[in-house]
């Protein structure tokens, strides 16, 4: 089974995001950079697969150059070769980086690609799916399970108020959802192999794209933090009963909640 | 190309999402400022009879897309359809909600399409005929305001963040064929827990986390059940197998925007607090002063859960008679 696992390099998540000076863009100084973790399920998923049944994983990450981080950690848990397509100074929007990623693989072979359902940076949404859109595959998002049949793939799937079961025909895009399996650690051994195993850097030229139709279509005028909550208010009373009797009178008659 | 709102309704067995609702009343608003109108599009099989509820949120049009291979939801099938029904009506914005299947099938239209995507807006406006969204990133960290450029331009709308107002509108159906391939994919089995209030749409939130103790969730699910809420969890309660990854509130879970947010025994760790610091008001019961959730709650009280919660669940059902 050859599997593709697209993978994103994205602040860890206990990180406090500030707005730089340009207004546009965040303070990246002295984040620390982590694989997204719904990518990290997509790893874990792909080894898991590759483990039962042989075949290779190939990472394809869009990104900066510090990007190969991610992917090199990917290889310290046990994918075999990352592709690292870095687009310079342009400026990308989800749709955009989803057409690099569709050029990226176009010429591979795969027979199924696991992405995350999405990366908690931008929170997009969006980029897995155009990516089958543009490759003109099927795909599956928010997997919790999944399990290869005879030239498909079936996946439950968490939906609101409650799960479903899809049949996919391979090759099939699929994107992970928390619960779909617990990510493994990097080892010491997994970290020295994982320098020696193959990890190319391409531009958008090598990738054979133009910058042309890359333009973004999503564009951002301003960043900034949501409104500081003025909360602190701490309940005081004799009792339980006292503090829970005031609490049930403000969200009536203050809060209007309830 | 029209000055259109194109509102695309989500069903669930039977009956339009409230967030179609919240979609119309946000398409109006927007078909203000544009001027043009506000127009639906159902999708489905056997569906004639429940769309012209949409009418009376002002929808002016009606566009069915009935075809037995839309029976279920599969992106790409409804991806077919809703291109068609988008090339033939020409709007100059397509809506929906920012649901499981709203996310996917918009993110799959945008590259068919090649059209600008703004997932999970909260606030939609117009100046200057650019489309304008405000959506949350690094899980609601951040806000950014964005231009959505080209036209159409599509947007998934958060559920719970659009007023909903009655406006009477023509609400005339009229059918379109659509030539529906797909690429196989197939439904083979759907699960609902009945009766359970989804965590997204909820007016009302009560999380437990991992001041809980344990999986049982008794006193959190009856205080829910007194409000009318939906249940959520802290990743620590997820991880301890207490409560489904679907129940997760957070960064890497479910963001949520209820009127009302109780979290019980959890702590308010950043990736916490980036899932529900959107709610209207946030309710903190925690035994520990000293909770990051607390600085944030805007009424808090300080003491066990399991005195505390079974106690205001009461009170609750007694205010309410
Ligand atoms: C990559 C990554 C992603 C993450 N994403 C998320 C996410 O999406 N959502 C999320 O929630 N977390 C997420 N986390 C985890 C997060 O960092 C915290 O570990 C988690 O939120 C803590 O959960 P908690 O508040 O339930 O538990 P704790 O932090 O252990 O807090 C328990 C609280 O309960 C109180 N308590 C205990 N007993 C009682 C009692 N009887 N009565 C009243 N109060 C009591 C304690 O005082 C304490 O404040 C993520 C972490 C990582 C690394
Ligand atoms: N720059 C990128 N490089 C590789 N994969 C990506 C990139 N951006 C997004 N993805 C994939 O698409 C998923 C959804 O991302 P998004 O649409 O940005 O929320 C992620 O979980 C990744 O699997």
């Amino acid at each position: 089974m050859e599997i593709l696992v697209l993978l994103k390099q994205v602040p860890s998540t206990e990180a406090l995001i500030e707005v730089a000076d340009d207004g546009v863009s965040i303070k990246t100084e002295g984040l620390r950079f982590v694989i997204n973790p719904y990518d990290e399920l997509a790893v874990e998923e792909a080894l898991r697969i590759r483990e039962a049944q042989g075949g290779t994983v190939t990472i394809v990450s869009v990104g900066p150059a510090k990007a190969a981080e991610a992917i090199r950690t990917g290889l310290a848990m046990g994918a075999d070769k990352g592709i690292l397509v870095n687009p310079g100074d342009l400026n990308c929007d989800g749709l955009a980086v989803a057409k690099i990623l569709a050029a990226a693989i176009k010429p591979l072979s795969y027979d199924l690609i696991i992405a995350g359902h999405r990366a908690v940076d931008d929170d997009n949404f969006q980029t897995a799916t155009a990516v089958a859109e543009l490759l003109g595959i099927a795909n599956v998002s928010m997997v919790i399970k999944q399990e290869l049949l005879d030239g498909k793939i079936r996946c439950q799937c968490t939906v609101e108020g409650g799960t479903k079961t899809v049949d996919a025909p391979l090759p099939a895009l699929i994107a992970a959802q928390r619960g779909l399996n617990k990510p493994r650690f990097t080892s010491m051994s997994g970290i020295m192999k994982a320098k020696k195993k193959p990890l190319e850097t391409k531009s958008l030229a090598d990738v054979g794209i133009d910058i042309d139709g890359l333009q973004p279509l999503v564009q951002v005028k301003a960043l900034r933090l949501p409104e500081e909550r003025s909360g602190g208010r701490i309940i005081e009373g004799d009792s339980v009963q006292a503090k829970v009797s005031e609490l049930a009178r403000l969200l009536r008659e203050e809060a209007k909640v309830i | 190309m029209t000055q259109n709102i194109l509102v695309v309704a989500e069903q669930a067995e039977g009956t339009f999402r409230k967030v179609t609702f919240e979609a119309l009343s946000a398409g109006l608003r927007l078909a203000g400022q544009m001027g043009g109108e506000v127009q639906a599009v159902v999708m489905g099989n056997d569906i004639e009879a429940a769309a012209s509820e949409l009418g009376r949120y002002g929808a002016e049009k009606i566009w069915l897309a009935d075809d037995g291979a839309l029976s279920d939801f599969t992106t790409e099938a409804y991806t077919d359809a809703l291109a068609q029904v988008v090339t033939h009506s020409q709007p100059a914005v397509v809506l929906m909600g920012a649901t499981t299947q709203g996310k996917d099938l918009a993110a799959r239209l945008s590259a068919r399409l090649n059209a600008a995507l703004g997932s999970d807006v909260m606030g939609l406006h117009v100046d200057n005929g650019q489309v304008l969204a405000t959506r949350p990133m690094y899980g609601g960290k951040i806000l950014a305001d964005v231009a959505l450029v080209g036209s159409p331009v599509i947007v998934s709308l958060r559920p719970n963040t659009q007023v909903i107002t009655e406006k009477q509108g023509t609400g005339a159906l009229e059918k379109v064929t659509v030539t529906v391939s797909g690429t196989g994919v197939q439904v083979v089995d759907k699960q609902f827990e009945s009766g359970k209030v989804e965590l997204t749409e909820a007016a009302s939130v009560v999380t437990g986390g991992w001041g809980m103790g344990g999986s049982d969730y008794s006193v959190v699910e009856a205080l829910a059940e007194t409000l009318g809420a939906a249940v959520g969890a802290s990743r620590s309660a997820v991880d301890e197998g207490w409560r489904s990854a679907a129940d997760q509130v957070g960064q890497t879970g479910k963001t949520v925007s209820p009127n009302l947010y109780v979290a019980c025994g959890v702590s308010g760790a950043i990736q916490h607090l980036a899932g529900m610091s959107s709610s209207k008001v946030i309710v903190a019961i925690n035994k520990d002063p000293e909770a990051p959730i607390i600085a944030k709650a805007d009424y808090a009280i300080v003491g066990d859960l399991f005195e505390v919660v079974p106690a205001l669940t009461e009170e609750i059902r007694k205010i309410k008679g």
